[in-house]
């Protein structure tokens, strides 16, 4: 197909959504209004039981346990021993005693293994709560998240392997795979386009879509009753991706939250936000 | 040109461009995807072989995945054709099934996730991404419209065997199309891709009225 031919025959297309499109647009508007009157009534921090773990997160993090019988209050998430305040903001990050990046649920986990000595195993196969089974790991994240409130998301590049993974997480974002070709570019690829009803941010480029998303993770699901974080929302993406359910904590995923992140800074934290 | 042409024309494009984005993207070298592959290894190492397989990639992903969906002329020529080479035309000659059938495919986004059961009857979800019948709202925008497909096309049959080939394998018309390969995957089955059809081509279907 001749380039030229295939502007001129864009030009006509958007001349016919300008014009033969109305109806369906002036519809569109109204389910869009109805849609973000629900987000705006849900969206009320007083309100937002996401709150409740942010509280047994507090409690999680001063409670001792595992062999050693300590409390997580000297895991150094970043910011030195025991220092909350803007941590979250900068995670994923390096650490140089475990010589690896991480992210908050991974930290968590090394701080939990080597500081208390805590056999995680069974924090593990509670990392996503269902009813009746609370998670450590979504209740710590909310506490710790929480601390990051008014902060900008600042996405750490000074050590080598930072700015690696960064690469593999953007390399990633395109990878087409599955019985579905699916990449998370098919649905994140573009601005302004919906998945059903659903509005899809576009995570190609830097810019609020990404920030406003980022820094809204964690959340409280409406639909899950529950507090999710980033690694529930990556856990679900690949699920509707047809790809197989990832490793808790992998690699993989601390990739594509670095490149997120780096599409996604300067973003305003505040979490745990509400969401459907 | 009338409403109705710049709206034919609007959908052809459609079809053309399928939803590559028009960006120009950075490429993943030979490095990077080296290491990109470890790293998917290292992330879903706990899926069973079986799982693991279906990710792995073909040659038409690689390419895609590579480019980044912007692939060179000469690239895209070779998916084509050998996406083309996979096409399998209906048995009896006939590409239109029963439209009423064809809507609860294109109505389910059931199927081939982790979550699902091994009963589970596959969905094409095309209204995921198309809108169809103009009465109905809830539907995405990450392809084009394909209201009043049959209609604009005049029911013609060499349409009909167009869109066949797109459906069954979406990058036989377009190299990393964003549309997953409904036949030659078999995501969806014979009867399913010609109730599809018939959705979009049958005159009484509400994708026409």
């Amino acid at each position: 197909m001749r380039l030229r031919w295939m502007s001129a025959a864009a030009m006509a297309v958007s001349l016919a959504v300008g014009s033969a499109g109305v109806y369906a647009q002036a519809a569109m508007d109204e389910s869009e209004k109805e849609i973000e009157r629900y987000r705006a009534m849900i969206n009320d921090p007083m309100a937002n039981p996401g709150y409740l773990a942010v509280d047994r997160g507090e409690v999680l993090w001063s409670e001792k346990r595992g062999k050693k019988n300590v409390s997580l209050e000297t895991c150094d998430l970043g910011m030195g021993a025991g220092k909350l305040e803007g941590a979250y903001a900068q995670l994923p990050r390096y650490f140089k005693d475990s010589d690896k990046v991480m992210d908050l649920e991974q930290r968590l986990l090394w701080c939990m293994q080597t500081v208390q000595e805590l056999d995680t195993a069974d924090v593990v196969a509670r990392r996503f709560s269902g009813p009746g089974r609370a998670s450590d790991m979504e209740d710590l994240v909310a506490f710790i998240g929480n601390k990051s409130n008014g902060m900008k998301i600042e996405p750490q590049t000074s050590h080598p392997k930072e700015k690696e993974l960064t690469e593999i997480g953007e390399a990633m974002f395109y990878r087409r795979a599955g019985v579905m070709d699916f990449s998370c570019a098919s649905c994140h690829g573009e601005e302004g386009k919906r998945i059903r009803l659903q509005g899809l941010p576009d995570f190609s480029k830097p810019g609020k879509a990404a920030q406003d998303t980022m820094a809204s993770w964690p959340t409280y699901r409406v639909s899950q009753s529950a507090l999710r974080t980033m690694q529930h929302r990556l856990w679900d993406c690949f699920r509707q991706q047809r790809w197989p359910s990832p490793d808790y904590a992998a690699e993989g995923l601390t990739a594509l939250t670095m490149f997120l992140n780096k599409q996604a800074a300067g973003g305003e934290i505040n979490v745990p936000s509400i969401k459907r | 040109m009338t409403i109705r042409t710049l709206i034919a024309a609007g959908l052809a494009i459609g079809l053309c461009t399928a939803a590559s984005p028009a960006l120009a993207q950075e490429k993943t070298d030979a490095a990077a995807f080296q290491k990109m592959e470890a790293a998917v290894k290292a992330t879903f190492s706990r899926a069973t072989p079986e799982w693991q397989k279906r990710i792995e990639l073909d040659e038409t992903q690689r390419l895609c995945t590579i480019a980044r969906n912007q692939v060179s002329a000469a690239d895209a020529d070779a998916i084509q054709k050998r996406e083309s080479a996979s096409i399998v035309m209906p048995a009896d000659g006939k590409f239109l099934g029963d439209w009423k059938n064809g809507f609860a495919v294109a109505n389910s986004g059931r199927g081939g996730q982790f979550s699902d059961d091994a009963k589970t009857i596959n969905g094409g979800n095309c209204y995921a991404c198309h809108q169809m019948d103009p009465k109905e709202l809830s539907y995405g925008t990450l392809g084009p419209s394909l209201a009043a497909y049959g209609r604009d096309r005049k029911y013609d049959e060499a349409a009909i065997k167009d869109a066949w080939k797109k459906i069954y394998n979406s990058q036989a018309v377009v190299a990393c199309s964003n549309m997953p390969r409904f036949g030659v995957t078999k995501f969806l089955d014979e009867q399913q891709l010609k109730d599809v059809m018939a959705y979009l081509f049958d005159p009484n279907s509400p994708v026409n009225k």
